[in-house]
């Protein structure tokens, strides 16, 4: 499944790679795809203007001069930004001093309130608490009654007086809910209270009762992942009606991509807390920025790729690999550690697959034999550790040796060896400063350079200026490099949700 | 728009009425309240149903249920600019902020302006003029209506939708309406998962004075629910079954089938008249996604676009009518039992532009 935006932006950056560098013309492009990924997501269009502007204004900067790849440069500090308006890092519940701590739902009809309510209750009691859920909702029909369910099935009790169906105040009811939860020593109160739309004023009055009534330590905004450009407004209503502390996202188990979050997240500058995900009452979480804004850009694969290549690369290792190609003693036994990692990233195929615009590639893809790491590795496995140094050492009566040690044929064994060769050749060009290639890869892959490669590279661009990359892995060795490039990401490797 | 009219046979006792009786609009803006034309309907309220035995040409009556119109509710786009050919292009942002949509927007702004050069129109008047038009003639169509005609009952309804869309409340309004009109509903709570969703039906059936069919164990399928509400409509000689269902997320695929399950238990014993999917209005693109999965797998035959009365216009209705090529019938403008309406090309469009 290929995002959209991930093959346009191929589509973008197809001339671009040999230029290595952005310029405004291409930024510019890319942008208006990614505004058009933004408002298909359903970000709200005022959001959107004002995160292009910022994203472009960094992206005219210094940063992107450095860049290798223009468009993963460019979807990096998308993503960066993304999930900076979302929150950067989880925000936890704050719990009252002296409890009870009240938490009060609000939202839109049809948001999923009630639910989540029950799921709150069950979260915090799985933690500890001793949560009471109090039904506010005395509009809707049958929500005190939905609430009550809810409460039996997750074993928490539920205070209320009033049946609902329209009869009743919800703010005495309130008000008596934390009586009663101080009297009989609950640690959590859970107010679960009316649809109500941002526009009807009574109703917000109403809201704004309840609060006071209250006092709550949060009060949660409960707004559907599905909703529209409208989200704005409806944040704006809520924030100014009621005053709120944090939103939750409900429904995130649909396939819209949510963009409604950043801009509830804009407008109100409030964090995301919990996501809600599926009917069962365990299908609730903390909200994570960043598996968002992979959602929300629709390029959760390449985003999932990037981090894998930095999670799999040793970064250590890598400057090893680079000091020792430096010195010209890469080895296979080096050979074999650089295909081990490439097998850590995953399936190949699956890695590849999620790269942008390889959906040329597919029927290529299909050719591409996984077992050929295994067999290299059973061959290398079986030469002697002088042999693995020193591969020239490799005569007639070794290979046949090494042939059967590994049930392969000699054939297999002399084509290894040279391609071990053209690699040590190609990565000593490169930590000259050319080309990355393909060291040592099966046949039909694409450019896929190596840590080794990667990390020497960076040494020497450092040295001399960008080179050409399209590797994502280069990354991880970049970040080790220079530290300061990305200041505002400072747990790169987790901060990619893995899908 | 008049009334919607249903025929039911007639009954032995047919000195009465039959002709179909189609009123003209009452010109009144602010009519959200139905208006009963109260003669019609106390003609076909004395007597009673179909009898199956009458084995004789079929002769139909008309019903005519009462008035649904809906003013106010929508918000016009253009608050704030002055729109005129300057900033025609500034159209394309304010569609888009009413959900329309990227491609739509585009889609609609270069009509518009072909139009407007072909016509010389100039003026914001003129411009508000073709985009009215525009978006009326888009959403004019023969099948707008419900379908309740064929003479064939109970006319099965089946409502269905994500959740939170507002079913349940929809179910109530238009059994409430049908009812006072002088039909004979009866309600299929085959929500049979979400907490008290069965007795939120049964509330509404109370307040619009339905029969409802309950699920008799708890957690029971909801295919066989739907199935008994059928089998007591048909034998309490009922006009019209609506069977409320499950709200679900469309990428949900073991979900989604149980909709077509429910479908053809249904259709087992009666034609489904109409598959009606309930969309809210302030869902954003994924609307269309929910469409699609809907059309395919329950083969919907309207929309219901609820909660109208926010501050959310539903541009997305716009995309599915052009792309998926259904109707929309219905439209939900608050909480109250009478807050819904026939949906009208003319009176939306003019709303949005006005």
């Amino acid at each position: 499944m290929f995002g959209n935006l991930s093959d346009r932006l191929v589509e973008t950056f197809k001339n671009l790679r040999s230029k290595g560098k952005l310029s405004a013309a291409d930024i510019d492009s890319t942008l208006r795809e990614i505004r058009r990924a933004l408002l298909e997501a359903d970000v709200a269009l005022e959001v959107v203007k004002n995160f292009i502007a910022a994203v472009r204004e960094r992206a005219l900067g210094d940063e992107v001069s450095k860049a290798l790849n223009p468009a993963q440069q460019v979807v990096q500090i998308v993503n960066e930004e993304l999930v900076q308006i979302l929150g950067g890092e989880q925000k936890r519940l704050t719990f009252a001093k002296n409890p009870p701590t009240v938490i009060m739902l609000a939202g839109l009809q049809g948001s999923g309130k009630t639910t989540l309510a029950g799921k709150l209750a069950k979260w915090l009691k799985d933690q500890g608490q001793t949560p009471i859920l109090v039904a506010c909702d005395l509009q809707r029909p049958n929500a005190v009654n939905q609430l009550q369910v809810l409460g039996d099935s997750v074993g928490v009790p539920v205070f209320a007086p009033e049946a609902g169906n329209g009869s009743g105040n919800p703010v005495t009811v309130a008000k008596d809910a934390i009586k009663h939860a101080k009297h009989k020593q609950y640690s959590v109160v859970i107010v679960d209270t009316a649809g109500r739309l941002g526009i009807d004023e009574e109703l917000m009055a109403q809201a704004r009762d309840i609060r006071k009534a209250t006092d709550p330590d949060e009060v949660l905004f409960v707004i559907d992942s599905m909703i529209g450009q409208d989200a704005v407004n409806v944040a704006k209503a809520f924030e100014d009606g009621v005053g709120i502390t944090g939103v939750v996202l409900t429904k995130l188990d649909g396939d819209s991509r949510g963009g409604a979050a950043l801009s509830v997240a804009q407008v109100t500058g409030k964090p995301i807390v919990f996501a809600s995900t599926g009917e069962s009452l365990d299908a609730f979480e903390p909200f994570y920025p960043d598996r968002m804004a992979s959602r929300i850009l629709d390029m959760g694969d390449i985003l999932t790729l990037i981090e894998q290549a930095q999670k799999s690369f040793d970064e250590e290792q890598a400057m090893e690999m680079a000091q020792k190609l430096a010195k010209d003693t890469f080895t296979l036994e080096d050979f074999m550690d650089q295909m081990q990692q490439l097998k850590k990233m995953g399936s190949i195929k699956n890695m590849l697959a999620m790269m942008p615009g390889a959906g040329k590639l597919r029927s290529q893809l299909d050719n591409i034999d996984e077992k050929e790491i295994d067999r290299t590795e059973a061959i290398i496995r079986s030469m002697t550790p002088k042999e693995r140094k020193d591969p020239k050492i490799l005569n007639g009566s070794r290979r046949l040796r090494i042939a059967k040690g590994s049930g392969m044929t000699v054939t297999d064994v002399n084509s290894l060896v040279n391609r071990f060769e053209q690699a040590a050749k190609m990565m000593k060009t490169m930590a000259k400063g050319g080309n990355p290639g393909i060291p040592g890869m099966p046949q039909g892959m694409p450019a896929f350079g190596g840590a080794g490669s990667q990390a020497n590279k960076n040494k020497k661009a450092k040295a001399k200026k960008g080179g050409k990359s399209g590797n994502p892995a280069k990354r991880a060795a970049e970040a080790a490099g220079s530290p300061t490039q990305n200041p505002t990401e400072p747990g790169a490797g987790s901060a990619f949700g893995l899908k | 728009m008049a009334g919607l009219i249903f025929w039911r046979k007639k009954k032995e006792d047919k000195a009465q009425v039959s002709e179909p009786v189609v009123v003209e609009p009452v010109e009144i803006e602010t009519v959200v309240e139905s208006e009963p034309v109260e003669e019609v309907v106390e003609s076909v309220v004395a007597p009673v149903v179909t009898e199956p035995e009458i084995v004789e040409e079929p002769v139909l009556e008309a019903v005519e249920l009462p008035k649904r119109r809906f003013a106010g509710g929508i918000k016009s786009l253009f608050s704030r600019i002055k729109f005129d050919l300057e900033n025609l292009n500034e159209l394309e942002d304010i569609l888009i902020q009413a959900d329309f949509g990227v491609d739509a927007a585009e889609q609609i702004v270069a009509k518009v302006k072909a139009k407007a050069k072909s016509t010389g129109a100039k003026t914001e008047a003129e411009l508000k003029q073709i985009l009215t038009d525009l978006l009326a003639e888009a959403f004019t169509r023969d099948d707008i209506a419900l379908k309740l005609d064929s003479g064939v009952q109970p006319y099965v309804i089946l409502v269905v939708g994500v959740n939170g869309a507002g079913k349940t409340t929809t179910i109530g309004k238009l059994a409430n309406w049908m009812v006072q009109g002088g039909a004979k509903v009866t309600l299929g709570a085959a929500d049979t998962f979400r907490a008290a969703a069965v007795e939120q039906l049964a509330t509404w059936a109370q307040r619009s004075n339905s029969e409802i069919v309950k699920p008799t164990t708890e957690g029971q399928e909801p295919a066989s629910v739907a199935y008994e509400t059928i089998e007591k409509a048909i034998a309490s000689g009922a006009d019209i079954a609506i069977v409320d269902t499950a709200g679900r997320l469309q990428n949900k695929q073991g979900l989604m089938d149980e909709l077509g399950k429910i479908r053809r238990v249904i259709e087992k014993q009666t034609p489904i008249s109409e598959v009606l999917l309930v969309l809210d209005a302030t869902t954003g693109q994924n609307a269309l996604t929910q469409a699609k999965a809907f059309a395919e797998v329950a083969q919907v035959t309207g929309i219901v676009l609820t909660k109208l009365d926010g501050t959310a216009k539903g541009g997305i209705v716009y995309a599915i009518q052009e792309q998926l090529n259904l109707p929309i019938k219905l439209v939900g403008v608050g909480e109250g039992i009478d807050d819904f309406a026939f949906f009208d090309p003319q009176e939306f469009a003019t709303g949005l532009v006005g």
